[in-house]
């Protein structure tokens, strides 16, 4: 079989082909939501992660309304699902996932890694979450509550992870570059 | 509208057994007790918590699973 010549791949063309021709998309269009798509990446959702620890005024807005916030920092989140954020403290640790598909926030952290969309974590996250995060060597202490939240609907969910100790006095892009996908999924935890 | 701190119950309904249907209502929480944490963005959307440890009857409780679930799926509890 020739990779190139699919059954999915003839689809795309055949769909992309009735979109321009009937005038509902342009060419342009579909490109520009592509190179979009394409721009999605955890150094995103890093960046915003990082300013949060240094900013408290965009912290606050980052938490009421993570769309508008990753806008501000230039992320394009025009089409996409509303963004919610959720913040780790010392007392609750944040743990997404999608039971029911695999929702990610594709515009802040790019496509979601492998095994966000396996049966395996889905099923393992809402049933035992502390023995799930613990395979990435994440122990969440007895006295935190670890809230699974399950995006089943509407939004799109990031945790905004705890500023890890010894990173005192570093800058924005010190910090953000500590930051890592399984942190804002709230598989792992940074360290400075 | 549902206030927070509402005590819920998710319908323990099936209607994809009814014919084809797009569902965001998990099948581990149909039947389960929850509680309203908020009202979510301009729909009627929740984010219902329940506790993790009630949901699969096993386990202790302390942890939690928060899910949004629309209000039709809810009855009073």
């Amino acid at each position: 079989m020739n990779i190139l010549e699919t059954e999915s791949d003839r689809l795309l063309t055949a769909v992309r082909a009735l979109l321009t021709g009937k005038g509902i998309l342009t060419q342009e269009e579909i490109s520009e939501r592509i190179a979009v798509t394409d721009k999605g990446s955890p150094a995103q959702g890093a960046r915003m992660v990082a300013r949060a620890w240094t900013d408290p005024a965009f912290r606050a807005r980052m938490l009421a309304d993570g769309a508008a916030a990753a806008e501000e920092m230039g992320i394009m989140m025009r089409g996409l699902p509303p963004l919610g954020v959720l913040e780790n403290t010392a007392k609750v640790h944040h743990l997404v996932v999608c039971t029911l598909c695999s929702c990610y926030p594709r515009g802040v952290l790019g496509y979601p890694p492998f095994w966000f969309k396996s049966a395996a974590y889905r099923a393992r996250a809402v049933r035992d979450p502390r023995g799930l995060v613990g395979e990435w060597g994440t122990v969440i202490p007895d006295n935190v509550k670890l809230r699974v939240v399950d995006s089943t609907a509407d939004y799109r969910w990031m945790v905004l992870p705890m500023r890890p100790a010894g990173t005192k006095g570093w800058t924005a892009e010190q910090l953000a570059a500590i930051v890592r996908e399984g942190d804002m999924i709230g598989v792992t935890v940074p360290h400075a | 509208m549902l206030a927070p701190g509402q005590k819920v119950r998710v319908k323990l309904d099936w209607p994809e057994t009814r014919g084809p249907c797009h569902i965001r209502t998990p099948h581990y929480l149909r039947g389960e007790l929850g509680m309203v944490v908020r009202h979510l963005g301009n729909r009627p959307l929740y984010h219902i918590a329940f506790d993790l440890a009630g949901v699969w009857h096993e386990g202790e409780s302390g942890d939690e699973i928060l899910v949004e679930l629309y209000e039709h799926w809810l009855e009073p509890a």
